[in-house]
This record gives C-alpha cells, sequence and structure tokens, in this order.
C-alpha cells in the first residue's frame, strides 16, 4: 500500500483527491473571479463565470468608495480598525501568555497548577456566558464603542490559549536548567530573558499566528461592542452586505470580501505549518 | 512546587518580599484577570438569568420564570432542533470528509503539502468571509442553480438557501467545508504515529489494504475521534458568526440557532435575563458534552499512568 506505483487504484486516488481540491478551491476562485467583473457582468449571468474584461477599479471603490451607511469611505478604516486591535491584542497576548507558561511550568507557586487550570477552562466557556458582564464593564469603564476596549478583552480572553500553548511547550524544558540558574543567582525576569525567550521562537510565532488570525476574524464582540465607523472589519461586511441589499453590488462586495480576508490568507501561506500547529495543540491538550 | 522564599541570612523577609514585589506582579495580575473574569462572568451571567432584567441589569429573583420563558418560546425550540440536527450532520460529515481525506493523503501521493494546504485553508478565513461568499454560491438566481440554467438545464433546482426545511442544510454544507481539514489534520497525525511494526506484522500475515485498515490502523484511531467529535460539537453548539452572514436565522426563523437566539433576547428584544438564561442553557448543553469528555481522558490518563 505504501509504495510509489501506477497502479489504477493510485490514479482513482489522484482523481478523488484532486476533485475535492477543486471543490475546496472553488469557492475562492469564484470570489476572486467575481471581484474582476462588473456588477453589470454579473447581474446578466451568475456569480460563478469568467471575467470579461478585467474590472480592477472594483478593488479601488471597495478600498474606499463605497458607502455604509452615511459613510462613503470604502473598507479601509474597518482594516484600519481590525489591525488596530489585532495588533496590540496578538502582542500582549502573547507576551502575558509566555510569561504566565513560564510561571505555572517552570518557576511554579503556590496555587500554580489551580490557577492553570481555571485559566484554560476560558477555552471552553462560550462568548454568549461574557457578553453580559462586558457589556457592563465596558460601560462603567467608559471603553464602550471603543477600539482599546476590543484590545483589553481579546488580551484577556486570549490569555487562555496563550498561556495553555506556551506552558506546554515550556514544560519539555528541563527543570535542572532552572535549578542551576537559580543556584547561580538568576532572579524570576533573568531567567525568562535569558534562558526561556532564546528558546521560545517556535512557539511565539504558533501564538502569534494563532492569536492575529482568531482576533482578525473574530465577529461577535465587534458587532456587539462597537457600532458605525469603530467597527472591525468583520463586522462592516455584515453592514454592507445589508446596506447594499436593495441593489447589489457583488463585483464590489466580492472585492471586500477579498481584501479582508487577505491578512490572515497571507499568514496562513506564510506560516502554515506554525499555523496546523497550533490547531492541533489547541487540540491535544 | 513551593514558592522559592530567599532564605539567604541577614535578609529581612520583608525586604526581601518587596524587592520581589515585580515579579509576583507580572505573575498573579495576568493570571487572576483571566482566572477571575471567567469564573465572575460567569457567576453574573448566572446571576442575571435569575433577574428580571429587560433594559438594563435589575436585582430581584424570579426563579426559573426566564428559563421557563426561553424553553417555551418558538425561537428556542426551532434553534434546538436546528442544534441537534446540525450538530449531528455536521459532526459526521466532516469527520468522514476528514478521516477520508487522511487516509488518501497518506498514500505517499506527490504533492501532499500543496493538497493539505488546500484544504486547510478554509480554517485561516473568518466564517463572516466563509458565510458571505457560500450565500452567493447558494443563492438560487445567482449561484450555482443561476449557473445550471444559464448552461441550458433550466428544469435544476437548488435552492436550498430559501427552502424552510432544507435552509439548515446550506449552513452544514458551509460548516463542513470550512473545518473539515481540522478533522483531517488531527486524523493524518493520527495515521503517521501508527507503530510500524503493527503495520509489518499484518502484511506478514498478508493483510491487503482495506483489511490493514479496518482491522489494524483504524482501532489505534479512535482516540483521535472522539477528540474531534467533541472540538466539532464545540464549535456547532456556539456556531454564530457563520449562520449570521450566510442565512442569518432564515428564512423566517428556519435556520436559528442558540447562539443566535441568546444575542436576539440580549440586543434586540431588550430581554436581558432571558438572554442570559439561554446562554446559561447554552453553557449546559456544553457541559453535557465536555464532562463525559473530561471524565473520559480522566480515566484514560489513570490508565496510561498505571499501565
Amino acid at each position: 500500500m505504501r509504495e510509489r506505483t501506477f497502479a489504477p487504484s493510485r490514479i482513482l486516488i489522484y482523481l478523488i483527491v484532486s476533485l475535492i481540491a477543486v471543490a475546496w478551491l472553488a469557492p475562492l476562485a469564484v470570489v476572486v473571479l467575481n471581484s474582476l467583473r462588473t456588477n453589470e457582468e454579473i447581474a446578466q449571468g451568475s456569480m460563478i463565470g469568467w471575467p470579461q474584461h478585467l474590472a480592477w477599479s472594483n478593488y479601488a471603490t471597495a478600498w474606499s468608495g463605497f458607502c455604509v451607511a452615511e459613510t462613503c469611505a470604502g473598507i479601509r478604516p474597518y482594516m484600519l480598525n481590525s489591525a488596530l486591535i489585532t495588533i496590540p491584542a496578538t502582542i500582549l497576548s502573547t507576551l502575558l501568555g509566555a510569561v504566565a507558561g513560564y510561571a505555572v511550568s517552570l518557576w511554579r507557586f503556590r496555587g500554580d497548577n489551580w490557577i492553570y487550570g481555571i485559566v484554560t477552562l476560558g477555552i471552553f466557556l462560550p462568548q454568549q456566558m461574557r457578553l453580559l458582564p462586558w457589556t457592563i464593564v465596558l460601560r462603567d469603564t467608559g471603553l464602550m464603542n471603543t477600539l482599546t476596549g476590543l484590545v483589553v478583552i481579546h488580551t484577556i480572553q486570549g490569555l487562555s490559549f496563550t498561556t495553555l500553548f506556551c506552558r506546554n511547550y515550556y514544560v519539555a524544558i528541563p527543570h535542572e536548567l532552572i535549578r542551576a540558574a537559580r543556584i547561580d543567582g538568576a532572579g524570576f525576569f533573568r531567567i525568562f530573558w535569558r534562558i526561556i525567550l532564546p528558546l521560545s521562537p517556535p512557539i511565539l510565532v504558533v501564538t502569534v499566528i494563532w492569536q492575529f488570525t482568531h482576533i482578525w476574524n473574530e465577529f461577535l464582540y465587534g458587532v456587539t461592542f462597537t457600532t458605525g465607523q469603530q467597527q472591525p472589519v468583520t463586522a462592516a461586511l455584515i453592514a454592507l452586505s445589508a446596506a447594499v441589499a436593495d441593489i447589489p453590488q457583488h463585483g464590489v462586495q466580492s472585492a471586500a470580501v477579498i481584501i479582508a480576508a487577505l491578512p490572515t490568507l497571507l499568514i496562513y501561506l506564510l506560516g502554515g505549518r506554525y499555523f496546523v500547529r497550533g490547531l492541533t495543540a489547541g487540540a491535544v491538550k | 512546587m513551593t514558592i522559592a522564599v530567599s532564605t539567604r541570612p541577614g535578609r529581612p523577609a520583608a525586604f526581601d518580599w518587596v524587592r520581589r514585589l515585580p515579579e509576583y506582579l507580572t505573575i498573579w495580575v495576568p493570571l487572576l484577570l483571566s482566572a477571575a473574569h471567567l469564573i465572575a462572568f460567569t457567576l453574573w451571567t448566572i446571576w442575571i438569568s435569575f433577574t428580571p432584567s429587560t433594559l438594563v441589569p435589575v436585582s430581584g429573583w424570579v426563579g426559573l420564570r426566564n428559563y421557563s420563558a426561553v424553553a417555551a418560546s418558538r425561537n428556542w425550540q426551532i434553534a434546538l432542533d436546528n442544534l441537534l440536527l446540525f450538530g449531528s450532520a455536521f459532526v459526521l460529515l466532516s469527520l468522514v470528509t476528514g478521516l477520508v481525506l487522511a487516509i488518501l493523503l497518506d498514500q505517499r501521493i506527490r504533492g501532499e503539502n500543496v493538497l493539505r494546504s488546500i484544504f486547510l485553508y478554509p480554517l485561516a478565513v473568518s466564517f463572516v468571509v466563509t458565510g458571505t461568499v457560500w450565500s452567493w454560491l447558494l443563492n438560487p438566481g445567482l449561484g450555482i442553480q443561476k449557473l445550471v440554467h444559464d448552461l441550458g438545464w433550466t428544469s435544476f433546482r437548488f435552492d436550498w438557501l430559501i427552502d424552510r426545511d432544507m435552509a439548515i442544510w446550506t449552513i452544514v454544507i458551509a460548516a463542513i467545508w470550512q473545518s473539515s481539514g481540522f478533522a483531517m489534520a488531527l486524523f493524518l497525525a493520527g495515521l503517521r504515529s501508527v507503530d510500524a511494526d503493527l503495520i509489518k506484522a499484518a502484511q506478514i500475515d498478508g493483510a491487503g489494504p482495506v483489511r490493514m485498515y479496518r482491522r489494524v490502523i483504524l482501532p489505534t484511531l479512535w482516540p483521535i475521534t472522539i477528540t474531534v467529535i467533541v472540538i466539532q460539537l464545540q464549535f456547532a453548539i456556539s456556531t454564530f458568526d457563520l449562520v449570521r452572514a450566510l442565512t442569518n436565522g432564515g428564512p423566517g426563523i428556519a435556520t436559528q440557532l442558540p447562539a443566535l437566539v441568546v444575542y436576539d433576547l440580549m440586543f434586540q428584544r431588550s430581554l436581558l435575563g432571558r438572554g442570559a438564561a439561554a446562554a446559561v442553557l447554552m453553557l449546559l448543553i456544553l457541559l453535557a458534552v465536555l464532562l463525559p469528555y473530561a471524565a473520559w481522558r480522566y480515566v484514560q490518563r489513570r490508565r496510561a499512568i498505571h499501565a
């Protein structure tokens, strides 16, 4: 079963795999092609078709032209919002998670197992259980409808994942290494800086990719806690479909969808290996 | 295990404590923030579910009235029916798709890396994007049906998106497309870690490929299968974005799911008490899946230690 021959059974395997691969790529291909067709062209035929001439203007309109509600600035401000939420929250949650993971796995302190157990429960607790408390907390702190509010939420909630990822990675570091450093008089921060961090790049890449993808793609908090010009791009896409429901602009909408999906797709293309490692690390605890 | 209290002679303990304050703060503040918000927010939502809160949270006690109101509502009943259908169909089909893909990719085929990337890329895209794109493809006047009509086969029908009875299957389709790759990745890792001696022994016994999979390889995958089922169920129970973008619960309320009911009660009808009750019910459904899983994992681990 495991040698490279070209028996009929192997041709069948390639055929099936290729067919499924085509089906998996088809939605992406349809949107890419549509993003290059004019709205009129799509209206005459279907969403599925080859562009007659390349309508690059869809991208310009999607980026900075179309109107949602009363503002006509395209998707650009919402992309900026998403970036201003995702980048700080990713960096903060990864950094804090690395320190916390190091503390619970190698430094050890009274109650470390307990607090670690509770923190990881956050992976399972549905967002719906936190919606009302966050609403009240954001309102009382004046962070409702601000990007800062979403950064705070994603940082605190992200800790459940980042701590888990880093802790599971650091557990494999021999304790003797830490013990020796402590005997030499190195403290908490020095050990982290000199020993842990230099060993960390692989897990930090996994964590950053995971956090970036999840925060960028998040929708529920974005749509609940922000309105209008403060919304992240996922919420803006829904608002756009609603805004153009009467006169659909599928070419422009397709371009907007591509732009919105591009950051995470690029990261996936560049760091796919680490992305998959994050997926399986989250699953096999 | 013990906290590292410096016992160097000549240093008063109080001074030591102050010196190490930055360290304590760095360790405890993030962990406590995370743990405290999880516990406090859960209790807070549970508390709100027992109050008569509507537009704003108020104190008071209404017992289980919010729960009975939610449970009696048509919205919630349809959401539960849908969750049952969507959950089982999606989990089963994505499991089968993922397993088939993993087995096919495990045949030492050329271009495995490219193929794997293709099956996994939907996981990097947001559910809003997936839902929007599939809403176009499945829209009968716009997508696949329209294309087939334009090609001349005008009696072709594929209008599940606007069919009350079939609309929930559009969500199944999109969800399978989005997350079968996840099952594939886990199964593939499992297939790659099957004991080579086991395979060799079976080959010596003259087992063919089908027998090999049925008798030798697949039985080793069942712990992974359970993990995949639990994670996919967890996803199914909290599905929100995908439905919001694909059908928005429609046509009518035909594709309502619990997470949509929660959002609707909390932020569209301003019935905070009932919304909180629906959220707690969601948590209970989730626990019905996760607690047996946790117990199973515990038993597994105990066995591994004693073996």
